[in-house]
């Protein structure tokens, strides 16, 4: 029962991550119906900005709070910078053009972030490396300490909840009360009729992709804390928020906070309780196997409008 | 060609009568053993290598053309397919390891073993097909893909056969040679442009262009997807047999998800829908990453980058929906496959 528990909290605390990136591919996939495959490495971007900062800060003597808060503000406008660049130089020049197209720019600008930050010593390099131990997690809570099992809480556990619950609020708030927010809801619907009813859709396009971007440099510091740095990190972790994206209903944004959950679960679940010893290494099989089972059952995910298909 | 340009609709190659054609391929067929001869004793290790490779990459890009670009089915696990022709064709020729003439007989076989192994694997994508469109049938065919490696992954052993698990599969018989490569490479060719450019295969076109119309005329959607998909994963799985036994050396992870994204460049780079342009994104973004070498650990930097700004210069591709001999454009503008069609 214990380990049951502590699987529990692991899988809301990796799946509250996988949530954060998730709502990046979903929202730009309800505006542009576009699968950015670059996101991945943005998280990997904010991951880094995190590395090269903690060096600095942990001999600064700055306290440990302030210097996470600095780290996440810092990984935050990088990203957010980096998602604007690229949606500007590559996407927007071919938005006009079959959605194929951007996808492979999406799988070239990937491609070109994780080989940028392998091959280049200054900006990280190709071996993984670890934040300096003050900014790792700890265990701040810890149930049943007596037992041999007891259920420890991280740190970083309840800096992933405290984030996804306020980002999933906040992002409610902007969407449904805000004027940005309710353009941004006018183009997911409809992009030209949008352009006709005087909405500067670039705007809202370029604004989706620094939001989608900055909670990625979020989610990477947060990795960054709980791993390692890794120019690779993105690539599975992609996939993973990806298939939690699609998993809650691509373009849905309480989807993406269900599916990042669901997924973090699941998987976690599977490795450490239910799939245990030799056969855990299927969990990630099975993760793969329940998505394309609930896309058979439910194309458009558990949350996803079904489409109407208009001839 | 000139009596192409008087034409102003279908336009086909120049009017060779068909015999002379089969003539043609039969003769390449023949001339290539010869020739494969010669490049054993005469070429470079490295660039026979190279051209090696290039066949399966032309294998590999014009069976996942046939999928993606002809039939509209945004596929995005073909080195799923490939995986599992792989291991059919290295596992059961480790096992029984056979000598000459018969080592020879055997990979025969088991190419084409490997090959049906995965195109009973096609028929099971095929079937999510029936459901899923355009993206939503990308990201099942991903994950079918990331599921193979997987399993494979975890597989040490089935019964006394070696499978090998993480560490991969080793010492697998190096047969394949610049023969068995092109050989593939030139049936493949022809089998799908047969399929495509005959009025059996109209069909296909319908069912990217637009599947409701398609069906709506009487066409069976069903079976025209489930058969592109079946016919490119049976060549998807022969190349996987062949690249096994060309280096020896097999693992999981040669075959994830970014070799299948390395195949989906090589059809959007050539152009959806061109065979030709396949085969010339098959050669190019193949020996690409070998002209680089020049530029050492930076090459994989810039071929992402030739790769972006291709795209942008040329986001048709490089010849679009046109095959390389023909001089207009076949069915109007390149609107590439029916996944555009958002309502």
């Amino acid at each position: 029962m214990h380990a049951f528990l502590q699987q529990l909290i692991n899988g809301l605390s990796i799946g509250a991550v996988y949530a954060l990136i998730a709502l990046g591919y979903t929202m730009v996939y309800g505006v542009l119906r576009l699968i950015n495959f670059a996101h991945g490495d943005v998280y990997m971007v904010g991951a880094v900005i995190a590395y090269h900062l903690s060096q600095g800060l942990a001999n600064s003597g700055a306290p440990v709070a302030l210097s996470m808060c600095v780290m996440f503000l810092a990984a935050m406008a990088g990203c957010a910078a980096l998602g604007f660049a690229i949606e500007y130089f590559c996407y927007r020049p071919l938005r006009t053009r079959p959605r194929l197209v951007s996808l492979i720019t999406a799988i070239g600008v990937s491609l070109l972030l994780e080989n940028l930050f392998q091959q280049s010593r200054f900006l990280f390099g190709p071996t993984p490396r670890s934040l300096p131990q003050a900014f790792q997690s700890r265990t701040v809570i810890e149930f049943f300490a007596n037992s041999s099992t007891p259920i420890t809480i991280t740190n970083l556990d309840l800096v992933s909840w405290s984030l996804c619950l306020a980002v999933m609020v906040g992002l409610r708030w902007f969407v449904l009360r805000t004027r940005m927010g309710l353009a941004l809801r006018a183009v997911s619907y409809r992009v030209d009729t949008a352009a006709l009813m005087g909405i500067n859709t670039n705007r809202v396009i370029s604004m989706t992709f620094v939001l989608g971007s900055s909670l990625a440099g979020v989610a990477g510091v947060v990795d960054a804390m709980r791993y390692q740095v890794d120019p690779l990190m993105g690539l599975q972790q992609g996939i993973n928020a990806f298939v939690a994206a699609v998993l809650g209903g691509i373009g849905s944004i309480p989807g993406a906070l269900l599916g990042g959950l669901l997924m973090g679960l699941v998987q976690t679940l599977l490795k450490g309780w239910i799939l245990q010893g030799a056969y855990s290494g299927y969990a990630d099989a099975a993760a793969f196997l329940v998505l394309i089972l609930v896309l058979l059952a439910r194309p458009t995910g558990l949350l996803g409008k079904p489409a109407i298909e208009k001839v | 060609m000139e009596s192409d340009r008087a034409k102003p609709t279908m336009v086909h190659a120049a009017r060779i009568p068909s015999w002379l054609v089969n003539l043609g391929i039969l003769l390449i067929l023949v001339a290539l053993w010869p020739l494969s001869r010669a490049f054993d004793k005469y070429m470079d290790g490295y660039y026979l290598d190279l051209l090696i490779r290039i066949g399966i990459a032309i294998t590999l890009a014009v069976s996942l053309n046939l999928i993606n670009g002809i039939t509209g089915q945004f596929s995005l696990g073909h080195a799923g397919f490939m995986a599992l022709g792989a291991y059919t064709c290295g596992v059961l020729l480790k096992h029984y390891s056979p000598q000459g003439i018969e080592l020879r007989l055997l990979f025969l076989f088991f190419v084409i073993l490997g090959g049906l192994v995965a195109a009973a694997a096609g028929v099971l994508i095929g079937i999510p097909t029936l459901r899923l469109r355009g993206d939503y049938l990308a990201i099942a065919t991903l994950g079918f893909g990331q599921i193979i490696t997987v399993v494979l992954n975890q597989i040490e052993n089935v019964g006394s056969f070696e499978v090998g698990g993480s560490a991969g599969l080793h010492n697998i018989p190096m047969v394949s040679d610049f023969f068995w490569s092109y050989f593939w490479a030139l049936i493949c060719v022809v089998t799908v442009a047969r399929l495509a450019y005959s009025a059996k295969g109209k069909p296909f076109f319908a069912v990217r262009e637009d599947e409701i119309a398609a069906a709506a005329m009487g066409v069976d959607t069903t079976f025209y997807k489930i058969a592109a998909f079946v016919v490119g994963a049976f060549f998807a799985g022969a190349a996987g047999g062949l690249s096994a036994t060309l280096s020896g050396d097999i693992s999981p992870e040669s075959f994830n998800f970014i070799r299948s994204i390395e195949i989906v460049m090589m059809v959007v780079l050539g152009g959806s829908g061109s065979l030709t342009g396949s085969i010339l994104a098959a050669i190019v973004l193949t020996a690409l990453p070998e002209l680089l070498r020049i530029a050492e650990g930076w090459r994989m930097v810039v071929y992402a980058l030739v790769l972006i700004i291709t795209m942008l210069v040329r986001p048709e591709g490089l010849l679009g929906n046109r095959e390389l001999w023909w001089t207009r454009r076949r069915l109007g503008p390149s609107t590439g496959p029916s996944t555009n069609a958002v309502a």
